[in-house]
């Protein structure tokens, strides 16, 4: 049974595909047609891109009326990247706002 | 094999603030102050109160974090469970502050520790070439904080 990491590296490995899904979580939700027009690949070869992010759970997909809009999963990458670190920097950032709280705050 | 190991791991942030612990308590402990450091919320200080605190919902999460107040102690110590993400993905956690009186101020002392399954951190990152790739993604997910 491959491993969440192997499948995430095997997904992205590809340039094409990891140029999909980076487009995807810089600009937030698109269509099938307008990755097509970035990609300089065939629709046929977008879709075929999509819908293996989609299984290793990189992009999510909706339908609406005759379009298909895909959406980057963040979420899926976490495993790739140290929590602990990412953890830290969130709360030394958090204590900042808090201590900028209680200098306005009443006694 | 892929075995179901799991790993802890804590994170711990200590501060001196030269407030008193009580006015520090204010602030971790009432939603309207709550919502002006960490995040919006519907915070009670009841153990076994759940509660959400709420990010804007980014690409890939909801923005939310799932609650439940486990110990408080006024002044001195508070914690509540922390769950971000989903299924697989999921980041269990547990958050605990506490205040210690120290000088004119107080010591406040954060620790997070989390579970999820074991992870290789950095997965032979620089062999494939996906430094570049992951600070990007970093950045990214700092953002969708």
């Amino acid at each position: 049974m491959a491993s969440t990491h192997d499948v995430l590296f095997r997904t992205l490995a590809d340039p094409t595909r990891r140029a999909i899904f980076e487009r995807l979580c810089r600009e937030g939700e698109q269509t099938v047609g307008a990755l097509t027009v970035q990609a300089k690949v065939s629709q046929p070869a977008v879709s075929k891109h999509l819908g293996l992010l989609k299984e290793a759970g990189l992009v999510r997909d909706r339908h609406e009326g005759r379009q298909t809009h895909y959406s980057a999963q963040l979420g899926a990458l976490a495993p790739l990247i140290d929590w602990t670190s990412q953890m830290t920097g969130f709360w030394q950032s958090r204590f900042d706002q808090l201590e900028d709280l209680l200098r306005r705050m009443d006694q | 094999m892929n075995q179901p190991a799991t790993e802890t791991r804590s994170v711990v942030i200590e501060r001196q603030m030269p407030h008193p612990p009580e006015k520090l308590w204010r602030a971790l402990t009432q939603p309207h102050l709550i919502a002006e450091w960490l995040m919006k919320n519907d915070f009670q200080p009841v153990i076994g109160h759940h509660f959400r605190l709420r990010n804007d919902p980014q690409p890939g999460w909801n923005g939310i974090i799932d609650c439940e107040v486990l110990a408080i102690e006024p002044n001195k110590t508070l914690s509540y469970s922390w769950v971000a993400g989903e299924g697989e993905l999921a980041i269990q956690s547990v958050v605990t502050f506490s205040l210690t009186p120290a000088g004119d101020g107080t010591h406040l002392r954060m620790e997070q520790t989390g579970f999820r399954p074991e992870q290789k951190q950095n997965y032979q990152g620089a062999k494939y070439g996906w430094g570049h790739f992951f600070g990007r993604l970093e950045q990214l997910l700092a953002r969708a904080e």
